[in-house]
């Protein structure tokens, strides 16, 4: 890690720009591409919650439904919509950006970045189906 | 003498855990976050859950969402202080603390995991 991110002097002072802290509010595009960073910290809220119900899964019946009883709070509800919203975009953020990632070869032929994507929503359909089916399948 | 440097890797984890997050979290957080608090479904029972979450490939699974997720987090998260707040100065204790809470996170996930009947 160490000196992979040293700045050196060798540019005259004078002739840098200032940029203000909040220069991604100053364009559209900028506040997006922040919005879409920010979505990070909703993934890591998740992971946690996640863990949370797992902790309460593994503690008996009798933290499962307190369990329950604290998503519905309002705060963690809130929340929780808060963090919904965030991920859509966060998926479609990142399946959009996808085909430039991932370069896939069939044979020797490039498989079109509009296939790469349609792969990858077939594949969020098919995961949120399997998900359900084992939670709330008969 | 070629540098060996963590970068590709990092962002081969940051990538695989967005695929993954992307994948499973929109679901999760309907049902577990959104549909069954307002009972627009009924929660699964705890008997379902320990039979789901008891499934070894499901164990598997939820170990890599929540390890890869973590790792996304920590990557995102330390690009973003770096680039938004513009606090280059601080970028070895962030990547510790992002990388290090990233490493704490997943032996917490296997442990806890590792706890289901």
């Amino acid at each position: 890690m160490a000196g992979s991110h040293v700045y050196t002097d060798y540019h005259p002072r004078w002739l840098r720009r200032q940029v203000s802290t909040y220069w991604w509010l100053e364009k559209r595009d900028y506040f997006a591409f922040i919005l879409r960073e920010a979505t990070c910290l909703f993934v890591g809220w998740f992971v946690a919650y996640l863990l949370l119900m797992v902790k309460a899964v593994v503690g008996g019946v009798g933290s499962y439904q307190p369990f329950l009883d604290w998503s519905a709070t309002p705060w963690v509800l809130t929340l929780n919509v808060v963090s919904f919203l965030f991920m859509i975009y966060h998926a479609i953020t990142f399946f959009v950006a996808a085909p430039q990632a991932m370069v896939v070869h069939v044979g020797r032929r490039r498989v079109p970045g509009n296939l790469v994507l349609a792969g990858h929503y077939v594949a969020w359909a098919a995961v949120s189906v399997i998900v359900s089916w084992l939670l709330l399948g008969a | 003498m070629i540098k060996r440097h963590p970068e590709p890797l990092l962002w081969m984890l940051f990538s695989a855990g967005g695929v993954m997050s992307a994948m499973f979290m929109p679901i999760l957080l309907l049902l577990f976050g959104v549909a069954f608090p307002l009972g627009w479904l009924a929660a699964p029972s705890h008997e379902r859950m320990l039979l789901v979450l008891g499934n070894p490939l499901v164990g598997l699974v939820l170990f890599g969402l929540c390890a890869l997720s973590l790792f996304h987090w920590a990557h995102r998260f330390r690009h973003t202080l770096y680039d938004g707040l513009q606090i280059k100065h601080l970028n070895e204790v962030i990547a510790v603390l992002t990388y290090g809470a990233a490493i704490v996170g997943s032996v917490a996930a296997a442990y806890l995991l590792w706890q289901i009947p």
